[in-house]
């Protein structure tokens, strides 16, 4: 398993979850948890994923997900699960 | 698993409030170049330059990506120029075609900045120590990426003057080959008392000879977090204001951990340390004079300052050591002034003043850093400055170190300008009274007595 965090923060609209996974699906990329949340009408949202068995390497990924946010008008960020860890659990 | 809001915490510090890993800095060693010929040495020291660290701007940016953390610099150290060429640099024009080589070597693998062209002469000099630090400031001028440092001292092995007295000079001449820039050469020159060998930050990086082949050391910042952090302790006691330092260090450390250990994995080259050193840029959340202002002082510089770094340096420190295994290099708070918005504004407020700096480093990780004097002040004058410094490095066994920059041709009043991430700085008065006398007496201060530990 190689965890990756996915972290969509901007506007809330119609279709910001289909077309992440959307994108995720067609890479190969499984989602193993969702949270989300909408805050004064913000859309905040966070997706725990195995890239195990993605198409892409992790940097395009990451990249095609930001230019797919900035289509959208959102940030989404892709980033490694072992920072989180690191800096959370000892 | 990690919770949505441990995850927005750290996307926060990245965002808002300015964590970096400052640099991943290759240390390789050049020991294996020598060579009695100085065409040969010096197609040897650009050919192994240039092999080792073909990946790691690459690599530095792959790790970027993945992690969504920014390392702002990739940078070489390298062996101690003086030892490097001393088999074939028979005068200063020698060590200036090495030097140039050494620019040649960085800007073929892109890295920023490369150290190391260095002599270690805390006891004495050899011909080939002497020839490198009377060929700083050409090789400064010529060259675009090399920085420059010498070791003038230890607790071990006390104080060399004379190389004090030399450098003094150094520094003056420095200055003055690069006035057209504000003598931005000086930004790239630094002298200490007890330099690691392992330090990944510039100018003082260098490579040292009790080091492997190649290392990787990272260098971690972030004093916008801790500025951060302590908001949430105002007005609360010292014991949670040193609890949330040293929490916050511990978080910063960790993601330098992590870089150093990819970047090893990554480039084949075993990691070193981590230095989690607190170091400012001029960008605004980006300072450590803010955390001071946090922790309770009006402007760096007023009563209470030193006590407030000090505690500060060492809850860095302590938290810093229980997220990574090997730490070393600087590690603490830099307070250098014209990196650091914070201090500019204190120095020009009128409230820090060169002396308070001093007493200041006698409890921060480094010294006198990035300090703008006026341009006509004597050698002799910079000579003290550094020996002062030295002094406060032998007798509390910590790295001191000075890079004050003489700027030819202005004064107190004007301000320098560097540019990038060196900043501009106000040009600060400097006690005008001699010390000629002490300086020109020449040999060495002896080590202090608690170096005698055998």
């Amino acid at each position: 398993m190689n965890k990756a965090i996915i972290t969509v923060v901007g506007k809330d609209q119609v279709g910001i979850i289909a077309k992440v996974c959307t994108y995720l699906a067609e890479s190969s990329i499984n989602i193993l948890d969702i949270s989300q949340t909408i805050v004064s009408g913000y859309f905040n949202m966070m997706m725990v994923v195995d890239t195990a068995g993605a198409k892409k390497e992790f940097g395009s990924v990451s990249s095609d997900l930001e230019n797919l946010g900035s289509e959208i008008g959102v940030i989404i960020k892709a980033q490694r699960e072992d920072i989180f860890d690191m800096m959370h659990r000892i | 698993m990690i919770n949505f809001s441990e995850v927005m915490e750290t996307n926060a510090m990245i965002e808002k409030e300015n964590l970096d890993v400052r640099t991943i800095t290759l240390g390789i060693s050049l020991l294996d170049c020598i060579d009695s010929n100085l065409a040969e040495c010096c197609r040897k020291v650009y050919d192994k330059i240039t092999r080792a660290a073909k990946q790691l701007v690459a690599t530095g940016r792959e790790i970027e990506g993945e992690f969504g953390i920014p390392i702002v610099n990739k940078r070489i150290s390298i062996t101690p120029a003086a030892i490097v060429g001393s088999a074939c640099c028979k005068s200063t024009k020698d060590f200036v075609k090495l030097a140039e080589t050494l620019d040649a070597a960085a800007k073929e693998v892109e890295v920023n900045f490369l150290g190391g062209y260095s002599a270690l002469v805390s006891k004495g000099m050899t011909q080939a120590d002497r020839l490198l630090m009377e060929s700083i400031p050409e090789a400064l001028a010529v060259t675009e990426r090399v920085c420059s440092s010498v070791n003038l001292g230890s607790t071990r092995t006390g104080i060399n003057m004379d190389a004090v007295r030399l450098m003094g000079s150094i520094v003056k001449q420095t200055a003055e080959r690069t006035a057209d820039k504000d003598s931005i050469g000086c930004a790239k020159l630094v002298v200490f008392c007890n330099a690691p060998d392992d330090n990944p930050f510039m100018a003082g990086a260098f490579h040292g000879v009790t080091e492997t082949d190649a290392v990787i050391n990272v260098g971690v910042s972030g004093p916008g977090v801790v500025k951060k952090a302590l908001e949430s302790a105002r007005g609360k006691d010292f014991g949670t204001l040193c609890e949330t330092i040293k929490r916050t260090a511990f978080k910063i450390t960790r993601v330098g951990q992590l870089v150093a250990k990819e970047a090893s994995k990554r480039l084949g080259v075993p990691y070193g340390i981590v230095d989690l050193s607190l170091a400012p840029t001029p960008a605004v959340g980006d300072s450590v004079a803010e955390i001071l202002q946090e922790i309770g002082l009006e402007y760096p510089g007023a009563p209470g300052t030193t006590a407030a770094l000090a505690l500060l340096n060492d809850q860095v420190k302590k938290g810093g050591v229980m997220a990574s295994s090997y730490v070393g290099g600087l590690s603490g708070a830099f307070i250098p002034v014209s990196e650091d918005q914070g201090m500019i504004d204190a120095v020009q407020a009128g409230c820090l003043t060169l002396e308070k700096l001093e007493a200041m480093t006698c409890v921060c990780s480094v010294g006198l850093d990035m300090i703008a004097i006026p341009g006509d002040i004597s050698a002799a004058t910079i000579s003290g400055i550094i020996a002062d410094e030295m002094a406060i490095g032998m007798i509390n066994q910590k790295t001191t170190a000075v890079r004050v920059i003489p700027v030819i041709g202005k004064g107190v009043g004007q301000t320098a300008s560097f540019g990038g991430l060196l900043g501009y700085a106000p040009i600060m008065p400097v006690n005008r009274f001699s010390c000629e006398a002490f300086v020109d007496r020449g040999g060495r201060i002896p080590a202090p007595i608690h170096s005698f530990k055998n």
